[in-house]
């Protein structure tokens, strides 16, 4: 990235390093070096770890804590068993797992530890990790389809009703926006965090630069950028919020498909 | 835009670590933690559903009790109307008894007295007769110095009497 002395690289934020020299670790070469996106997995596993931990106190009356935990199952079970019904209830684990995992990341990704001179790091910006979570959807989607209803798993591709002349035009549009699924779950996700982080970040030169260039430059630019980078901060924390549960929910709306058909 | 730009260097890593970290979120959170968390839930929320049954049922005991203690109290108040209306029954039957059996004792009681009075009359009466035939005897001597047989006084005393 070829920035100039002072200058925000918006971009940079989403540079992937490898950390502690492991520069060098492979796996049948491939590498698999340890760099700040996986130290941002494994800190988001250890975080999520500890939390859920912390709610397995089995109380009879819960505490602050585990009252928290107990609603995120909740929330979780309860969206399954209205997308999906009674047989939603045995996929909980995974889209638990899911859904707690990307939006823990997405939350650690906005921590201001910047001002510490630490860096987070949005995993969930890429679309190797977006796109990998995706297929995971996707392929428990095929597999679900195909284990309970065989090749009539292709009548889902068929609607209702279709009269007879339309099903050769009908099959292939449904069986594109079928196979187009995993693609605008990987893709939405990894968007909408870019997207607020640049827009962070670009939000900031404009504050940095501004100031920098004056008095004048600062109450007209460098403030007012400032007061809607609280505002879009404040965004991005609900954005977090939101594509976490978006994915989960499409993931559950997608298995409720593959469990019913329709 | 580096997700690109690096891709070919770091695919390979981005994938393993994300399936080593989410797959031990998965199996270690979502299989092992998550469904004790919900048991915990099931088991409050039976607990609480159980609690409410079993007050339920307490109340519904405690109603049934009160229902057979109002028809034992009722029963037991129609027993003692009984026992009462009963005793007053039998109150009155002997006293009417007692009335009656008092009654036929002054009865016989005065039945006695009148004949014993009819019997005195009937004695005086006779006592009376022959007095009077003696007095009509001794007038007549006296008078006319005729000597009147006792049959024949007592005779005449008799028609005199029946006159009378």
């Amino acid at each position: 990235m070829a920035a100039e002395e002072g200058k925000v690289d918006p971009m940079h934020q989403f540079h992937i390093e490898p950390l502690m020299g492991s520069n060098g670790w492979e796996i049948a070469g491939f590498n698999i070096a340890f760099t700040n996106s996986a130290l941002w997995m494994a800190i988001t596993t250890v975080l999520l770890t500890i939390f859920v931990a912390g709610g397995m106190k089995r109380e009879l009356v819960p505490g602050r804590w585990q009252m928290m935990v107990e609603s995120a199952t909740g929330f979780i079970d309860d969206m399954l068993e209205a997308n999906v019904g009674k047989a939603g209830r045995k996929y909980v684990p995974y889209i638990f797992s899911l859904f707690m995992f990307i939006l823990f990341a997405n939350l650690l990704g906005l921590l201001p530890i910047g001002v510490v001179g630490l860096h987070p790091f949005t995993f969930t910006s890429h679309f190797t990790v977006t796109g990998v979570l995706a297929i995971i959807s996707f392929a428990i989607v095929l597999i679900v389809g195909f284990w309970k209803h065989g090749f009539h798993f292709f009548s889902l591709f068929v609607p209702h009703g279709t009269p007879l002349p339309m099903i050769p035009i009908i099959f292939p549009i449904e069986l594109i926006s079928f196979l187009v699924r995993p693609f605008s779950l990987a893709l939405r996700l990894f968007v909408a965090m870019m997207a607020g982080h640049v827009l962070l970040k670009v939000l900031s030169s404009f504050v940095i630069d501004g100031t920098n260039a004056g008095p004048e430059f600062a109450a007209l630019v460098g403030i007012p950028s400032f007061i809607l980078m609280i505002g879009i901060s404040a965004l991005e924390i609900l954005v977090a919020g939101i594509q976490a549960y978006v994915f989960a929910l499409l993931t559950s709306l997608y298995i409720n498909d593959a469990e019913n058909l329709h | 835009m580096p997700q690109i730009a690096q891709i070919m260097e770091t695919y390979s890593s981005q994938i393993f670590w994300l399936l080593v970290t989410f797959g031990f979120v998965f199996f270690v959170v979502g299989r092992g933690m998550v469904p004790r968390v919900m048991d915990t839930v099931a088991q409050r929320d039976n607990q609480i559903a159980s609690d409410l049954a079993a007050a339920e049922a307490a109340r519904a005991k405690a109603d049934e009790e009160e229902e057979a203690w109002r028809k034992r109290e009722n029963e037991n108040r129609a027993n003692a109307q009984a026992l009462v209306a009963k005793a007053k029954a039998d109150a009155a039957a002997k006293s009417e008894k007692k009335l009656a059996a008092a009654q036929k004792r002054l009865d016989t009681k005065l039945a006695t007295a009148e004949t014993e009075i009819a019997e005195a009359r009937t004695a005086a009466l006779t006592e009376v007769e022959s007095v009077a035939a003696e007095a009509a005897q001794d007038i007549v001597k006296q008078l006319a110095g005729v000597k009147v047989t006792a049959a024949s006084a007592k005779s005449a005393v008799k028609k005199a009497m029946t006159h009378a």
